[in-house]
């Protein structure tokens, strides 16, 4: 396939990590921030075909497995009345709320739809006028421009039925957040590609000052995450700190500005809790003033209840990366993709999944490279 | 409606209705117009016609193989077939996969109120016609109506029985270490064209269904003395489950290699774009077959001369005895577990 095949060549592959062997010297600690990432890694086994000293921490760029478990309680509720389409993008309806899941809420009665565009669930909205459809406005800044652009032409054509429950985030001040951590030790980043094509990279330049870490924007292909592994070690080895973009084909260095317009037109920031990562400042979108009829969660008057998450569950340090889905003892036991405990095992692009996955054994052999 | 103007002062009841009511399936006499001038026209055949409550069959001699689906596929026509097409193929697969020639076919009908007489009757038009393709006669049938916004159309279950003509044992337990993996054909096609269909997505080529037969590359397989030990049809959960599933009962590792699995481009594609795996896509004309690998040049060179089975490859082999275990190569040569999957692929957030 055009596009896709180029970026999964072997031989370049095997160029690429040679050269990367080449280069390092020493141990270094690198996080791929998106879940996507994480998710051809593993796929790909693209782990293996690094240095023993190169770690690999998965980041918590995962949407479905940050979006905390109250708001997840929030869409179980407003799914279950009667009257109401909730809309969702497909990976969010087997995320665990506190008691059950979206899918059990379908099986029990509810309408609970899978969407691929946010403007569907518009379009669901203005052909049933009687209901109230509600969209689950769940995502980085990849997804949120889409959602942005739903209120947008929601409040353009008056719908009086439409509402989102926002559970928006943004990766700047989750990258601070693991930062500032005490139990910190990333020296380097491979930015998420999708999320720096909406917004640029520029936001990424005072944090690779302030705390001397390289960012690399990368993209999703396995040749894309070996050069953008390679350029971090370059950068680590020859003890710089800046930010490159190896994912030039999608992302510029000013992103989209367009969609940034639309974004700053309907959300505001906010603080916002994370799964696993507990409150984090300036790190979620709500709706402005001027679109907040269109918030699910006063339209039905949900008061935001904070859940508590099952103990054994170590989600929250995977996603900082401080363990491995393998240093977990409920992982592939107790947590399973059929019965997750925490939502790293639920979402495609969980760690937790992923591993479970693809290489739940721990016994998978090597890939030799040629 | 109006009953039609024919003459007579007190109006005769309306017979011939544009659409399914419930008294269709009333045990009256709509319901026997109905099987009348829509079933037992389309299916005409000795058996079916004497009109029993049931089917009086005289069946060869061997061991015989019976199964039975329902299909609830919406929409009822896709690119590529329709609800009744796939009725016949579906069981006219599960009977192939023992290995066994098919015969005899039953067929259940429950219709949603409302429904189109024309629909029903391009349905049930299209069934016949791959009934005929397939040698299999339709002998006995139900219809049931159901109320209007009970269902979504029409349902259909067929039960189907077939003979076997052969001494082989074909099954899960028969597969042993050092046995190939014949894959028919590219995957995933049936499950896209669907998708596509319901969620409206676009592509620049329509993704057909693979809708079809498969019983007659394998009766030759087996008429040519392969020795098949196991053979799957790839329905739902595709490829991984089915390899899962005879990994589990066979208590055997298998491993296939991604660069032989054939998968189009357009179906590759569309799978990329909605974050779905083609290994887990649904397919309802696909199998693979399990045989020594002595046997696997002859095997494939018997798929390549069939239509359907024209794509075939060696995709894999199972490894040794062991805790059931799939793996699979991929495009860098790493292997990796391919796992059963855990319910319905969902479509990724981004």
């Amino acid at each position: 396939m055009k596009f896709l095949d180029e970026y999964r060549d072997a031989d370049l592959a095997f160029k690429l990590a040679r050269e990367i062997h080449r280069q390092t010297t020493r141990p270094w600690t690198i996080m791929e921030v998106c879940g996507g990432q994480t998710h051809a890694i593993v796929k790909f086994g693209l782990d293996e075909l690094l240095p023993a000293s190169i770690k690999l921490l998965h980041g918590p760029g995962c949407p479905v497995c940050v979006t905390p478990m109250e708001v997840i309680d929030q869409a179980l509720e407003i799914a279950a009345r009667p009257g109401v389409i909730f809309t969702s993008f497909g990976d969010m309806l087997r995320v665990p709320g506190s008691r059950t899941d979206l899918l059990s809420v379908k099986g029990a009665g509810g309408d609970v739809r899978i969407i691929y565009s946010p403007l569907d669930a518009v379009k669901l909205a203005r052909d049933n006028p009687d209901q109230e459809v509600v969209i689950f406005g769940v995502g980085f800044e990849t997804t949120a421009p889409a959602t942005a652009l739903a209120i947008f032409e929601a409040a353009r054509t008056r719908l009086a039925n439409f509402t989102m429950l926002i559970a928006h985030v943004l990766v700047p001040p989750a990258i601070e957040a693991l930062m500032s951590s005490p139990d910190c030790c990333i020296q380097g980043f491979l930015a998420a590609g999708h999320v720096c094509a909406v917004m640029g990279y520029e936001e990424y330049i005072p944090l690779a000052k302030k705390y001397r870490v390289p960012f690399v924007v990368t993209g999703f292909e396995p040749l894309d995450i070996l050069q953008g592994v390679l350029l971090t070690v370059r950068q680590l080895e020859s003890g710089r700190a800046e930010v490159e973009n190896q994912y030039g084909r999608f992302v510029r260095r000013e992103g989209n500005p367009h969609a940034q317009e639309l974004m700053n037109v309907v959300f505001k920031v906010v603080p916002r809790r994370w799964r696993g990562l507990g409150e984090i400042p300036m790190s979620g979108l709500a709706l402005t003033d001027e679109y907040r009829c269109f918030d699910a969660a006063k339209r039905f008057g949900l008061d935001s209840v904070e859940a508590t998450e099952p103990a054994d569950c170590a989600a929250g340090l995977v996603l900082r990366g401080v363990k491995t889905p393998h240093e977990c003892p409920a992982f592939g036991t107790r947590c399973t993709p059929e019965h997750p405990l925490g939502a790293t095992m639920v979402s495609s692009e969980g760690a937790c999944a992923a591993y479970y996955r693809y290489r739940r054994l721990n016994t998978v052999p090597v890939g030799r490279m040629p | 409606m109006k009953p039609p103007d024919d003459g007579v002062a007190c109006p005769l009841p309306i017979t011939n209705y544009p659409r399914i009511l419930m008294a269709h399936g009333g045990g009256g006499r709509l319901m026997h117009q109905l099987i009348d001038t829509v079933f037992k026209r389309a299916f005409s055949n000795p058996i079916l016609d004497t009109g029993h409550d049931s089917a009086q069959l005289v069946l060869p001699p061997g061991r015989l193989a019976m199964t039975t689906d329902s299909y609830v596929v919406n929409p009822i026509f896709f690119p590529g077939g329709d609800i009744g097409s796939m009725a016949v193929h579906g069981t006219v697969n599960d009977l192939a996969m023992s290995g066994a020639r098919p015969l005899y076919m039953s067929c259940a009908f429950i219709i949603e109120e409302g429904l189109p007489m024309a629909t029903l009757q391009r349905v049930v038009g299209s069934m016949r016609g791959a009934a005929q393709k397939c040698g299999v006669t339709i002998v006995t049938g139900d219809t049931k109506v159901i109320d209007q916004g009970k269902g979504e159309g029409l349902y259909i279950n067929t039960t189907g029985i077939g003979v076997m003509e052969h001494s082989l044992e074909i099954s899960p337990a028969r597969v042993r270490p050092g046995d190939v993996i014949l894959l028919s054909g590219d995957l995933g096609r049936h499950g896209m064209a669907i998708m596509a269909v319901r969620e409206g997505l676009q592509f620049e080529t329509t993704i057909e269904s693979d809708s079809a037969p498969l019983h007659e590359p394998v009766l030759e397989l087996i008429k040519a003395g392969v020795e098949v030990h196991c053979l799957r049809d790839l329905t739902r959960g595709g490829l991984a489950s089915a390899l899962n599933e005879i990994a589990g009962s066979a208590s055997v590792t298998i491993s296939v290699d991604e660069r032989m699995i054939p998968v189009r481009e357009d179906v590759h594609a569309a799978c990329e774009m909605l974050g779905l795996d083609p290994h887990y896509v649904a397919n309802e004309g696909r199998c693979i077959a399990i045989v020594p690998a002595a046997d696997s040049d002859k095997a494939l060179a018997i798929l390549h001369r069939h239509t359907i089975s024209a794509g075939a490859s060696l995709i894999g082999r199972v490894i040794k005895s062991s805790e059931p275990l799939v793996l699979l190569q991929n495009c860098l040569g790493a292997e990796r577990i391919l796992d059963m999957p855990s319910g319905e692929q969902l479509p990724r957030i981004c």
